[in-house]
């Protein structure tokens, strides 16, 4: 073991404050803001926008599969429109931004005791040029021809020919410029959570002291950062073959009779670059909601966690094996097989470090002294959620499974359980737990715990069914299937089931953003601390914090986060920035 | 994709000798109070901007390594023409050599306080790297006279792409010099100028190396220089 000084109060820092950027107006203070908490409302305000267009249009797309051929407005290109633009808001624009920007910029500073990020100038630019990427993404839906409807991988060659929308449009111009966009703010405000992390951690806050939430956004953002370049490559080289005519990813094609100018690219170069981003992706959103989780349990089980060790090396493991799995997205692009056995073997690997997690989890749980608060519920209903995606992952790792099983609804189903309302719940799971701390008053308890059954259950409804959709071999992305024969009478029942349960939730989803509101004057007053957490951000001077966060003096830290329920201390919550210690600590382990 | 995987592999190499810094076996809930040389533990003695270019770097680095890699692959399909590579492309390299030899004096001037030296390294550096911006648009406009069209084969494609990617982050970086340069004319506080001219110098080298990297590519030594690897492995 290390030599441990004695644990008394140590004097106020001797290392030199960071200079702080004081605003002088209105506009300053609010809007062109270089405050980490104010860009980390206007992230999550603008993802949470954009959030909501995603879920009318996943409405508007059970419209069609619940009810075909009633509502002549939705043709089949309209369908495809929705199905892209669903799929790459919530990915990318909702789910990243909310994580990494939002999250990440409100909680980083406050847990590891910085008065703000440090580059606070690059990372208002950052939240600008991603309301840019949203603004020109949105644009694209008034543009002549529509949005692009290509599906959200872009697939070339369909997704820049005649027959997809926005092909020969603007839709695919501007979805890849957008997307450019996205990647270059977000690398600036990339830059600024990882180098905070390194750099702006208040005394006494090693590594190993950081809140499991911080390593998993500072993991997330590192893997983000290697990431989207790959993204940000094939967007550039696409748009270059649309817009240029060049043949990156063209191969020769005639299209309606007409032999096209492109000529020998290769499609499957584009599904390499695509994937080894996107599939990093699914981790860069799941690592920050694993770290939410388990701060949300230890807090709310008032437990310790349980292996916090091991929690850490789990997420640097999971980061690093996330890249060299991308091709298990590629089993049925007529690969050499001993690439899909590599492929398989390295993602069923990677159920290792999770697995490791989620028994964690349940083991703090276990014996603790539960509350089922709101933030507690949505954490239980994301172990749960998680389990049951992850589970159908294994199925879909496995090359032999997945190529019967491949396009059709069961990856649906399996996506949108592990990485679509998994990480969406551990979202409404922090804001139920952070938003005293962001407004000084607490989310109405009622409303909240309609939103939480009518979510949780209902989108076991809706996502549950459709892996028997899939077992029968009903494919995905088809706008109807109404004279197929695997379609039965049940199967159609089935989909009309679905699509009124997708309604219920979204209608969940609006008495959500109402109570986000309404309790911004009206909800109960939450004091400094309402959860009696340990960590930095429950310990500042001010609720709300104030610009700079600690007030005088930075906090010192002398333990780690989770020192809850300390035999022998007189609360069931020791404070990080507590000095003294406690009589089981000092005896061996 | 091997070009991208040995670049993530040194990344991972340096994360994962900077973790083991960092004392991940330790058990947290055992230890309270300040724990031994914490100043060392809690941040590097690098100054920040340092940290961050270097962390930007890297991102750029994976940039061009993604991009590599896309054109190893694309390489292999039947339709690849090599195109030749004009001499003047050999005089381009040797101007952004002495950039970056005329940023690294401006540097080490920085360092001694001599703010003259600074200002004329940093002129000579901005205007050479402009001359070697003008140097490869001319290139282009003589492969264009000679026939060598973007859009005609995917050699020459990967050719504007590459040369342009890395001449917009050459222009990206004069925007970071000429911020430095104004602090240097107009009389910078000497610890800040040193550091800013220090980001810069960082800055300049990894482009050059990147552009030797792309000048290797582009001229095919790279492709042989794997080709004898795979055989000595083989």
């Amino acid at each position: 073991m290390v030599d441990i000084t004695p644990a008394d109060a140590v004097p106020p820092a001797e290392v030199a404050e960071m200079e702080l950027y004081h605003p002088h107006s209105w506009w300053t203070k609010y809007v062109f803001s270089q405050d980490a908490k104010v860009i980390a409302i206007q992230y999550s305000a603008t993802a949470t926008a954009i959030g909501m267009v995603a879920l009318v249009l996943s409405w508007l797309m059970r419209l069609q599969l619940g009810f075909p051929g009633t509502f002549d407005f939705i043709t089949p290109e309209a369908y495809y429109q929705f199905i892209t633009m669903h799929g790459m808001i919530m990915v990318i624009y909702l789910l990243t931004a909310l994580f990494l920007g939002g999250f990440g910029n409100y909680l980083i500073p406050l847990m590891v005791g910085a008065r703000d990020m440090v580059f606070p100038y690059v990372n208002m630019l950052s939240y600008w040029i991603y309301l840019l990427a949203v603004l020109v993404l949105v644009s694209s839906f008034f543009a002549p021809g529509g949005p692009t409807g290509a599906g959200w991988t872009l697939y070339p060659p369909q997704a820049i020919m005649t027959g997809t929308p926005g092909g020969q449009d603007w839709g695919i111009i501007l979805m890849l410029v957008s997307l450019i966009l996205f990647i270059v703010g977000f690398t600036m405000g990339g830059l600024n959570y990882v180098v905070t992390v390194l750099q702006g951690r208040t005394r006494g806050m090693t590594l190993m002291r950081l809140p499991l939430t911080v390593w998993g956004i500072f993991t997330a953002t590192i893997m983000a950062l290697l990431a989207f370049p790959a993204l940000f490559v094939a967007c550039v080289m696409m748009l270059l073959d649309r817009a240029l005519g060049t043949s990156f990813f063209m191969p020769a094609i005639v299209e309606m009779g007409e032999q096209l100018q492109h000529g020998g690219g290769s499609p499957i170069l584009f599904q390499h670059l695509f994937w080894f981003f996107g599939h990093p992706e699914v981790y860069i959103v799941a690592l920050p909601a694993f770290g939410i989780v388990s701060d949300l349990i230890s807090t709310h089980a008032r437990k310790n966690i349980f292996g916090y060790r091991m929690m850490v090396w789990a997420i640097v493991g999971i980061g690093a094996l996330s890249f060299v799995v991308w091709a298990h997205h590629m089993y049925v692009s007529g690969m050499h097989p001993y690439f899909g056995f590599f492929f398989a073997t390295t993602t069923l690997i990677i159920a290792v470090p999770t697995a490791i997690k989620v028994y964690n989890w349940v083991l703090t749980l276990w014996r603790g002294d539960i509350h089922l608060t709101i933030p507690m519920l949505f954490a239980l209903a994301f172990i749960v959620t998680f389990v049951n995606g992850g589970l159908t992952g294994l199925f879909l790792g496995n090359v032999v499974v997945d190529v019967p099983l491949s396009d059709t609804m069961f990856v649906v189903a399996h996506f949108h359980m592990v990485m679509g309302v998994a990480p969406i719940i551990v979202i409404f799971g922090a804001i139920y737990h952070w938003y005293p701390k962001v407004t000084g008053r607490m989310l109405n308890e009622t409303l909240g715990r309609f939103h939480f059954w009518v979510t949780f259950l209902g989108a076991y409804l809706i996502f549950f069914p459709m892996h028997y959709l899939g077992l029968m071999g009903v494919p995905r992305r088809y706008n109807e299937l109404t004279d197929m024969t695997i379609m039965t009478e049940s199967a159609h029942h089935l989909n009309s089931f679905i699509s009124i349960m997708a309604f219920i939730v979204g209608f969940a989803q609006i008495v959500f953003l109402f109570n986000l509101i309404w309790s911004i004057r009206h909800g109960r007053e939450a004091g400094g601390n309402p959860w009696r957490a340990t960590t930095l951000e429950w310990q500042t001077p001010e609720t709300p914090p104030a610009h700079g966060n600690f007030g005088k003096d930075l906090p010192i830290v002398y333990r780690w986060a989770y020192d809850y329920s300390v035999p022998g201390a007189k609360e069931d919550f020791i404070p990080q920035n507590v000095p003294g210690s406690f009589a089981p600590s000092r005896e061996p382990a | 994709m091997s070009v991208i995987l040995v670049f993530l592999l040194v990344i991972a190499g340096i994360a994962g000798w900077w973790l083991s810094h960092q004392r991940l076996m330790t058990k947290p809930w055992l230890e309270q109070g300040m724990i031994g040389d914490f100043v060392a533990l809690d941040r590097s003695a690098l100054p920040t901007a340092k940290i961050g270019l270097g962390v930007f770097l890297a991102v750029v680095g994976c940039l061009f390594a993604l991009f590599t890699s896309a054109y190893f692959m694309r390489m292999a399909l039947s339709d690849w023409r090599p195109l030749p590579i004009p001499p003047l492309l050999w005089l381009n390299t040797g101007v952004l050599v002495l950039s970056s030899i005329a940023i690294q004096c401006a540097s080490l001037a920085a360092r001694k306080g001599q703010v003259d030296m600074v200002r004329l390294g940093l002129a000579t550096a901005g205007l050479t790297a402009l001359v070697f911006l003008i140097g490869q648009l001319v290139a282009w406009r003589e492969l264009s006279a000679d026939g060598y069209f973007l859009a005609s084969n995917p050699a020459n494609s990967f050719f504007y792409l590459l040369t342009g990617m890395h001449g917009l982050h050459i222009l990206g970086g004069l925007v970071g010099l000429g911020r430095t340069s104004v602090g240097a004319w107009n009389g910078a506080q000497p610890q800040r100028l040193r550091l800013s001219v220090e980001l810069c110098a960082m800055y300049w080298h990894f482009l050059l190396f990147v552009w030797l990297a792309i000048f290797a590519l582009l001229a095919g030594w790279a492709s042989t220089l794997i080709d004898i690897c795979r055989g000595l492995l083989t």
